[in-house]
Parts: structure tokens; C-alpha cells; sequence
């Protein structure tokens, strides 16, 4: 008889094992699933996961993996305050596409000007965009009490509807024939994000790295992260130790909202370029994934990051080269996540075989 | 000779032959917005990409990727292809434009062919099909089914191509049922189906019992089916498996042979960079069977329509044709220069509402 016993504190060895055991989990199980496909699972694998990296073209898909995890791990990054403090906050989303209208509401302002100081502008522009959409579920929470779930997600159909008219109405390029979207701002040298593109580095790959390095000297070492984390364990042991939870709800919101903003902007003044109706491509929601395949730490959000990225990418060498159909990918990817849940199980339990010992 | 130096010599054959063999077969790349199951626009895509390959058989081979978001996503999908090879890329939804301009500049050597845009280079065609000639039939139709007189459109983003199917369709309807009135919803997508179905079940909520769409599943068709008296086309693709009713026409793009031409281009070494806009009279615009559920005059004069068009002898866009507020767009007999369709951004007049700016 299989029993599962509960660990009296979460077991060290299992924190970082299990992420690595759901990895191996889903390439076995998502082999049979392209076994079944009439594909080659050992191909199909290390398309995915090795080709990217070290194949003939690696040269270009390397960069382009910064480009893709970049926005990942800013947004991750942010959640993780909320998530471990207990404020879930769905949103990102939307305070991406407010982060990026913001911004190159800026950029384009001062477009055709040449300055130095354009691209900071839009910095703050986009982190404050982002801010600001995501104060909107966090003053409701802790004014009125709503659910910030709720709020939040409600808050991306809308920012959705925004950006569309965004598009098509004040900042549709006016060289653009009546097509709907914005400049390219990728085009103009003083509001670009991109620093060497063939290199896949702009801004957002730096402001990244920065969100780890912060994040991780904070929630280690600052008194806000203590309170973070015990505002998430024990709300009760939270408000004994002085912990405004109005504030810190704020807050989490407001690093969040803010960090997602910056991913948004430098998405459109770089790899995007261009405000268009359908410029958001889920990295919201994605980085939702990250977040908690990180296991909320910030380098545990870095390698997941990369990680997610590298499905992304050897996701579509597989369908070019092996002709996988594009939900298969999908597929690995909801395993990714599901069987992370799954091996979850055993951080927090024990497994005991056999019969319960009478003490 | 040695055996050992013997076998070498046959390897480095056998080498120089597979390379040689590799450097003659043709590779063609296909980007596409939505699943191949689409049952519309990709769908159709991907029947013109296998047309490819059953034409020219082995020295042809074509490679896809399918539901490639618009945007740095595609630019990556179109990369790829490039290294790995490919020497004509066909990128087939209107937000691929950009991107395709930027990789197009980084590959001099390798053919660009971009679906319903009007960015052009050395190496990027344009190519798209005079949608808004298949619009005209189904306006005719429709105006002669709808009992409420209330159509139902889904668009799906306002973009000329979309308005020109408005315009044209609402047109053709006013002609033979003067009060024939539209309702628009904008969905902002190319596929989802539940979008989709959504906006056809609002438009036949406010009465519609004629529904047309600008978007590329099958999901409005199956919505007018729940209804039971509702009209619908299908579009894009035949979506034959609708008919005779609800479906009771199509507009089926045909892009294979555009696709078997440009492909033996590059490998004739003739390959030029171009503009076209092909329609009913080219074959890149079909019409599909007109079902029984249509009376049998309509489909009579809506077959001589088609005829005309395909003679030449009928552009759907003839004067005279008022903008929305009445002033004059087209004086009696004036025809749309391509350059006004191509931009186009209002609504012609007896058509209510705005184009979501």
C-alpha cells in the first residue's frame, strides 16, 4: 500500500529535484505523444530541447532565446512578490500592453526628434503605464475588498480593446495607407530598445538580469522580502510583526505592474516594433508558468524562463523540420506545467510503502 | 589501388552526388496565421502548398509552420526557414509584412512572396486576390434571401481588404433590395472560433438571418446551422460540408497556380519581384456551387454576374456610388482605380455606422 505522509517542513532535496524530475517526465511522456504522431521521439526531443542551442543555426536562435525569455523572466519576476505574498495577481497581461501604449505614446510623441533622452522617458513611461493599470485592482482590493483575480484578469479584455484602438486610431502610423498600426519604433534610432540586435540584446535582457539581481537581494536579505514571505506563510504571524497588509498588497502589485510595463515597452521599441492590434502574444500569461516553474526564486525564474523559451523556439524548428503539428508543442508545454504539480507532491510529502506501523 | 582508397573515392562520389542532388531540389516555406485545420484561409493555403508539391513532385520540397503569431514570432519562423535552406518563402497573412521586409533584407538570395500587403523589394512580392469581386455575388444573393432584411457581417479587422468585402457586399444587396440594412461586429481576429461564434449568435439575436464573415473558421457556419433559418457563405474555402443550407455559396480563394507559377520561377532563375491582384477572371477568386436553397432566378442572375466579371465586362465598384455622408465617391459609369480600393477606409453611403478608428 502506497501512503503519502506529510513532511513537517518542505524537504530541501525535493525543492530543486522536482522541477528537474517534471523535465524528464514531460520529454518521456511527450516522446510517446510524438512516438504516437509517427514522429522519431528522440529526434523530436532533442529538436526541441538541443537544437536550439547547439545545432548548425545555433548562432541565430541563441540570441534569439534572450529575445524571448527576456519578457518572461521581467514579468515572472514581478508576480513572484505577489504570488508569495498572496496577492495573485492574473493581470499581466494587460499591464504589458499599457506598458508598452505608454511608451511609445512617448517615442512617438517626439518622433522625428533625435535625443538622448527619449528612450528613458519611455522607460519610466512604460514601468509607470504598467504601474498604474495594475493600482487599479490593487486599490479595489484593499479599499472595497474585491477579488484581485477577478480585476486583474477583467482588466486584459480591456487593456486588449485599448490597444486596438490604439492602432487604428491615434497612433496609426499616417504613412501607413490606412493599415492599422503604429511606427516602427525599432526604425528610430533615439526611442529603440535593441543595444545589438543581431546579438539578441536590448534594454529589456539588461533591465532583466537587474529584476533577478534584485529581486534576489531583496527577498533574501531586505526586511520587505522577510515580509513578504511570512505574509504569505502566516498572515496571522504577518500583522503581529507589523506588516501593513494594505501596503504590502500595493506594493506587490505595483512592482508587478510596473515590471510588467517595462517588459511591454521594451517589446514594442524592439523585437516588436510597432503597436499593433494584436501586439500582446500571451507572454502574460505565460510568465504565470515561469513563475511558478521557478518556484518563485529568481534564478529558479531565470532557468525556467530560458527553459520555456527553448519550447518556444525548438517548438518551431520541429514543426519546419519535422512537420509536428503546432498544438503538439502546446501539449508539451501544459505538461511542462502539469507534471511540475504533479512531482510538487513530494517537496511537501513522503511517500511510505507499505502497511501504517501501529506506535 | 588500394580497397581503402577506393572506398574513399566512391564516398566523396557519393558525397559530391546527395549534394549536388540537395542543391537541385527546390525548398519552398509556407507561414501561416492558423491551424492548417482552419477549414478557411489556412486551409486553403495549405491545399495550394500541397498543389506544390504534387506538381512538381521531388524536386520540390516544401516546409510550414502553422498559427505563427504576427509579429517578432513570425520574423524568427521566417529566419529559420531561410538558414535551414529554403529559396522561396510564401508568408501569408497581412501582419507578416513588416517582418518579412526585415528578413528579406538579411537574405538577398532567398524569394519573399507576402499574402494581402503593399510592401514590396528586390526580393518580396506582394500577391493578393480581389476578394471583394466574390463580395459582390454574395450581396446579390444575400440581398434576395434575407427575409428580416437585416445582414449580419463579421469583420474581422478594419482594413481595406475587409472594408472593400463591406462596401461591395452592401452594394450588391441595396441593388436588389432596397432595404437591406448591415450590421457589423469586428471580431479583431483572422481565427477563433469562439469569437466567432459569439459575434454570429449576437448578429442573429438582432434579427439577422443573413450572416456573412471576414474570418477564417467554420464557427458562424455551424451557429446559423443551430439557428436553423439562417443564411451564411462560406469564406475562404468552400466549407461545402455546410451546404445546401446554411451555406448556399462560397468564396474560395485559389492560390495554387499563383503558387506552381512562382515556384517555377525560382527555379527557372526568372523570379522578379511583383504586385499582383488576381480575381474571378484569373482564378485566384472562385465561386462556389450556388446550392438549391437559392431560387433558382437569383442564382441564374447571379451566375451572369460572375460572367461578367470574369469577362471584364462588370468591375463591382461602378459609379454611381456615394460616400456615407452623400457626397459623390464615383460619378454614373466611373470606375475604382486600384489605388483608392487598396487604401480603402470608409463606408459608402446607406451603410450605418463607424470604421473603428
Amino acid at each position: 500500500m502506497i501512503r503519502l505522509e506529510k513532511r513537517t517542513a518542505p524537504s530541501q532535496f525535493w525543492t530543486y529535484a522536482a522541477p528537474l524530475l517534471a523535465v524528464m517526465l514531460t520529454m518521456a511522456c511527450g516522446g510517446l505523444l510524438f512516438a504516437a504522431l509517427g514522429k522519431d521521439p528522440f529526434v523530436t526531443i532533442r529538436t526541441i530541447f538541443w537544437d536550439p542551442l547547439f545545432s548548425e543555426f545555433a548562432w541565430y536562435y541563441r540570441p534569439q532565446l534572450l529575445i524571448k525569455a527576456a519578457p518572461l523572466v521581467l514579468i515572472a519576476i514581478g508576480l513572484s512578490f505577489g504570488f508569495r505574498a498572496g496577492v495573485w495577481n492574473i493581470g499581466a497581461e494587460g499591464q504589458y500592453i499599457l506598458g508598452a501604449i505608454c511608451g511609445a505614446a512617448v517615442g512617438l510623441a517626439f518622433y522625428p526628434t533625435e535625443s538622448v533622452f527619449i528612450l528613458p522617458l519611455m522607460i519610466m513611461a512604460g514601468a509607470l503605464g504598467g504601474w498604474a493599470w495594475a493600482m487599479i485592482p490593487g486599490v479595489l482590493r484593499v479599499k472595497f475588498g474585491t477579488n484581485e483575480i477577478l480585476v486583474s484578469l477583467m482588466l486584459v479584455y480591456v487593456a486588449q480593446n485599448l490597444l486596438a484602438s490604439m492602432a487604428l486610431g491615434v497612433m496609426r502610423n499616417p504613412d501607413a495607407m490606412g493599415f492599422p498600426g503604429s511606427r516602427n519604433l525599432a526604425r528610430y534610432p533615439s526611442a529603440t530598445s535593441w543595444i545589438n540586435e543581431s546579438a539578441g540584446l536590448h534594454w529589456g535582457v539588461v533591465f532583466a538580469f537587474i529584476a533577478v539581481i534584485f529581486a534576489y537581494i531583496t527577498l533574501s536579505r531586505h526586511i520587505f522580502g522577510f515580509q513578504v514571505r511570512l505574509s504569505g506563510q502566516s498572515p496571522r504571524a504577518a500583522r503581529f510583526a507589523g506588516v501593513n497588509p494594505g501596503l504590502l498588497v500595493l506594493i506587490c502589485m505595483g512592482i508587478s505592474g510596473a515590471l510588467a510595463g517595462l517588459a511591454g515597452l521594451f517589446e514594442v521599441a524592439g523585437p516588436s516594433g510597432l503597436i499593433s492590434i494584436d501586439f500582446n502574444a500571451g507572454y502574460g500569461f505565460t510568465a504565470i508558468i515561469v513563475a511558478f516553474l521557478g518556484r518563485l526564486h529568481p534564478v529558479g525564474i531565470l532557468l525556467a524562463a530560458g527553459l520555456m523559451a527553448l519550447t518556444y523556439i525548438g517548438g518551431e524548428i520541429a514543426q519546419s523540420n519535422l512537420r509536428l503539428p503546432a498544438a503538439a508543442i502546446q501539449v508539451l508545454q501544459g505538461m511542462l506545467l502539469f507534471f511540475l504539480l504533479a512531482v510538487d507532491v513530494l517537496t511537501h510529502y513522503r511517500v511510505r510503502i507499505g502497511t501504517r506501523r501501529i506506535a | 589501388m588500394t580497397l581503402k582508397t577506393l572506398l574513399a573515392g566512391t564516398g566523396i562520389a557519393l558525397a559530391l552526388a546527395t549534394g549536388a542532388f540537395a542543391q537541385d531540389q527546390t525548398k519552398v516555406g509556407f507561414v501561416y496565421v492558423g491551424p492548417v485545420g482552419d477549414g478557411g484561409w489556412t486551409y486553403e493555403h495549405d491545399q495550394a502548398r500541397q498543389a506544390v508539391e504534387a506538381h512538381f513532385g521531388d524536386a520540390v520540397e516544401t516546409v510550414f509552420v502553422e498559427s505563427v503569431p504576427e509579429g517578432p514570432d513570425a520574423e524568427r519562423v521566417m529566419t529559420q526557414m531561410a538558414l535551414q535552406g529554403a529559396d522561396l518563402i510564401f508568408t501569408t497573412s497581412f501582419g507578416y509584412m513588416d517582418a518579412t521586409i526585415n528578413v528579406a533584407e538579411r537574405f538577398p538570395d532567398v524569394k519573399f512572396e507576402h499574402a494581402t500587403g503593399y510592401k514590396t523589394a528586390e526580393n518580396v512580392s506582394a500577391y493578393n486576390a480581389r476578394f471583394y469581386e466574390g463580395r459582390a455575388i454574395q450581396g446579390h444573393i444575400a440581398g434576395q434571401m434575407t427575409e428580416s432584411n437585416i445582414i449580419g457581417y463579421i469583420g474581422s479587422y478594419p482594413i481595406p481588404e475587409v472594408i472593400q468585402g463591406i462596401n461591395s457586399a452592401f452594394l450588391h444587396a441595396r441593388e436588389v433590395n432596397p432595404d437591406v440594412e448591415f450590421r457589423i461586429i469586428w471580431a479583431y481576429t483572422w481565427f477563433d472560433p469562439a469569437k466567432e461564434a459569439e459575434a454570429a449568435s449576437v448578429l442573429i439575436e438582432q434579427g439577422a438571418d443573413v450572416i456573412l464573415q471576414h474570418t477564417d473558421s467554420t464557427a458562424p457556419q455551424a451557429a446559423a446551422q443551430a439557428a436553423g433559418n439562417v443564411v451564411t457563405f462560406g469564406q475562404a474555402s468552400d466549407m461545402a460540408e455546410f451546404g445546401p443550407f446554411p451555406r448556399v455559396s462560397s468564396i474560395i480563394d485559389d492560390w495554387a497556380p499563383y503558387y506552381i507559377e512562382r515556384t517555377q520561377a525560382v527555379i527557372d532563375g526568372t523570379w522578379e519581384s511583383s504586385n499582383v491582384w488576381h480575381g474571378i477572371p484569373e482564378g485566384m477568386v472562385a465561386i462556389g456551387e450556388i446550392t438549391d436553397a437559392v431560387p433558382a432566378e437569383v442564382k441564374a442572375s447571379a451566375e451572369a454576374m460572375i460572367e461578367a466579371i470574369r469577362a471584364g465586362e462588370y468591375h463591382p465598384f461602378t459609379g454611381p456610388i456615394n460616400y456615407q455622408d452623400g457626397s459623390v465617391w464615383l460619378e454614373d459609369g466611373e470606375v475604382a482605380d486600384d489605388e483608392t480600393l487598396l487604401g480603402m477606409n470608409f463606408y459608402i453611403e446607406g451603410l450605418t455606422g463607424e470604421i473603428p478608428q
